[in-house]
C-alpha cells in the first residue's frame, strides 16, 4: 500500500500501485506507520531530515474510500476519524514535508497533500479537486480548518470548497496552493526530492520546526487534535539550550 | 521624555519621529523597550508617529545576551515590555509608520509590522524571522502578531517556517510591507515622515483611529491590552 525509503536525509513515502489510493483503514494505517517510522529514524539521526510523499500511477489519492463506505454514513465518519490523526502526525512531524502531486488529488487526497508544507505538482495531467460539493457529502470540520488555514488567496477557498473547481497545476500555483509546477511525474518527483534535500540541508531542529509550524497554523492544528505547547514549555526548551 | 542614549524624539511638522540611536543592533532589552515606550508616550498632540533607527539595523530582536545572564524570573520583563509597547502602539490615537531603515529580525520584525504602515529600505536590510534557524520556538504573542499581520498562508510559511530573508522588494511584492525606498537611512526616514504627514493630514479623530485599529487586529489587541499604559492596574501583570 505504501513504502518508506531513505535517500540520504530525505524520507520518501510512496503510495504504491496503479489504483486511486483510496484512503481506507488499511492504507491510512500503513501511512501512519510509515510516518511514525520516519519520525523515529530522524529522532536518532539528529537534525536535517525531510519527508517527501509521492504516489505511483495516475492518482495521488482520490480521498476517503467511499467505495468501502458505500451508503453508510457511519463508515464514512469512521474513515474521517481515522484520517484525522494521520493529518495530525504530518502537521506535528519534526521535519519539513513536501507532497509530490503526481496525479489526481481529490477530497481527502487533496487534504493529504495540503497537510504537507510544500506541494510540487505535474502540469500535464491531474487536478486538485474537492469533490464533496459535487457528490453531496459534507466536509469533516478539520478538513475545512485545514483549507481555511492554507488556502488564503482571494476567492480561492470559495472556488475550491464551494464551487468544486478542478485545479490544474498552473492555476493551483496562482492560488498559492502549489509551490512548483513540473512537466510530468518524473520531474515532479525529482523536484520534490530536490526541494526536500534543500530544506533538510538547513539542519533545523525538528522539534522547533514542528512548533513553529503549529504556531503559524494553530486553528488547523487544533482541529486535528494537536495541543500546542504553552509559552513556559516553549521557553524552557530555549532556556536549557542557552 | 527623559533624555537617554537609546532613542531620540523630534517633531517634524505633525509627525512625532522616534529614532533608535547608535550603530548597534537595537536589541529589545527591557531598557530599550522602556525607552521606546516613553518616546511613544511623548507623542501626545502629534498627528502621526514614525519609528526609525540609525545604523545597519532597525532591530535585531530580543536581547538574548541579556536573557542569558538575567535570572529566569525577570525574562517576563522583556516579553511583557514588548507586549506593553505593542499595546501602546495599538491604542495610539494617531497613525503609525515604521521606517525599516535596516535589518528587522525576530521581535524587531514583529515590532515593525505592529505599525499601521511599513516603509522599508530597498537597497539594504531584510525582514528576517530568524527563530527557525536559531532553534527558538515562537512564543504565542509574537506568533499572534505575525499571524494577524501576515494572513497569507504562503507568506507565513516562507517568512516564519522557512525563515526567508526578505528584501524590501520581495516584501512589497508579497504585500507584507507597503513601500520600498531607495537610498540611505535618511531617505527612508524622509519617506516615512512624508507618509506619516500625509496620514496626519487626513485629520482623523485619534480616538477613532485607535478604536478602529484595535477592531481590525482584535486577537493581538486582546493579548496585549492588559500590558499597555492605559490598562487598569489590577489587570496589568506584575513584571
Amino acid at each position: 500500500m505504501c513504502t518508506l525509503e531513505q535517500h540520504g536525509n530525505v524520507f520518501v513515502l510512496t503510495l504504491t500501485g496503479d489504483d486511486e489510493h483510496p484512503l481506507g483503514l488499511p492504507l491510512i494505517a500503513s501511512l501512519s506507520s510509515a510516518v511514525a517510522s520516519a519520525k523515529a529514524a530522524a529522532a536518532s539521526a539528529g537534525p536535517g531530515a525531510a519527508l517527501v510523499t509521492v504516489a505511483e500511477g495516475r492518482f495521488f489519492s482520490n480521498g476517503l474510500d467511499i467505495g468501502w463506505a458505500g451508503t453508510s454514513r457511519t463508515r464514512l465518519m469512521e474513515l474521517a476519524d481515522a484520517l484525522r490523526p494521520l493529518a495530525a502526525d504530518l502537521l506535528a512531524l519534526p521535519m519539513p514535508t513536501v507532497a509530490a502531486v503526481t496525479g489526481h488529488a481529490s477530497a481527502g487526497g487533496f487534504l493529504l497533500a495540503l497537510c504537507h508544507d510544500y506541494r510540487v505538482m505535474r502540469a500535464d495531467r491531474g487536478v486538485l479537486y474537492m469533490s464533496e460539493i459535487d457528490i453531496g457529502l459534507p466536509l469533516p470540520s478539520y478538513f475545512v480548518s485545514m483549507f481555511r488555514a492554507k488556502v488564503t488567496a482571494a476567492n480561492a477557498l470559495r472556488d475550491v470548497l464551494l464551487r468544486g473547481t478542478k485545479l490544474r497545476a498552473a492555476e493551483a500555483k496562482e492560488m498559492g496552493i502549489v509551490d512548483a509546477v513540473c512537466p510530468g511525474p518524473t520531474e515532479t518527483v525529482a523536484k520534490a526530492i530536490k526541494l526536500a534535500e534543500q530544506l533538510a540541508a538547513r539542519k533545523w531542529d525538528g522539534d522547533v520546526y514542528a512548533s513553529i509550524r503549529i504556531s503559524i497554523f494553530p486553528e488547523a492544528c487544533k482541529s486535528v487534535g494537536i495541543v500546542e505547547e504553552s509559552d513556559e514549555e516553549k521557553v524552557k526548551n530555549f532556556a536549557s539550550r542557552m | 521624555m527623559e533624555p537617554n542614549n537609546l532613542c531620540t524624539v523630534e517633531r517634524r511638522g505633525r509627525v512625532h519621529l522616534i529614532t533608535l540611536t547608535g550603530a548597534g543592533e537595537h536589541r529589545l532589552s527591557p531598557a530599550l523597550l522602556s525607552a521606546i515606550r516613553s518616546a511613544v508616550a511623548a507623542s501626545a498632540g502629534a498627528g502621526a508617529l514614525v519609528l526609525s533607527a540609525e545604523g545597519k539595523f532597525f532591530s535585531n530582536g530580543f536581547d538574548q545576551a541579556w536573557a542569558r545572564t538575567a535570572p529566569l524570573h525577570l525574562h517576563s520583563t522583556m516579553d511583557g515590555g514588548f507586549r506593553a509597547l505593542v499595546a501602546d502602539l495599538l491604542e495610539l490615537p494617531m497613525p503609525t509608520v515604521a521606517a525599516v531603515t535596516g535589518h528587522a529580525a525576530a521581535a524587531g520584525c514583529a515590532l515593525a509590522l505592529a505599525h499601521d504602515s511599513v516603509v522599508m529600505r530597498g537597497s539594504r536590510g531584510f525582514l528576517f524571522m530568524s527563530e527557525v534557524h536559531a532553534g527558538i520556538k515562537i512564543v504565542d504573542f509574537l506568533a499572534e502578531l505575525m499571524r494577524e499581520k501576515v494572513p497569507d498562508a504562503v507568506n507565513r510559511r516562507d517568512l516564519l517556517l522557512r525563515g526567508d530573508k526578505m528584501s524590501a522588494a520581495e516584501a512589497v511584492r508579497r504585500g507584507i510591507v507597503d513601500k520600498a525606498v531607495d537610498g540611505g537611512v535618511e531617505d527612508v526616514v524622509n519617506a516615512a515622515v512624508a507618509e506619516a504627514e500625509k496620514l496626519a493630514a487626513r485629520g482623523w479623530d485619534g480616538e477613532v483611529v485607535a478604536e478602529i485599529r484595535k477592531a481590525v487586529w482584535p486577537k493581538v489587541w486582546d493579548k496585549a491590552k492588559d500590558y499597555g499604559a492605559d490598562a487598569p492596574a489590577a489587570a496589568r501583570p506584575r513584571l
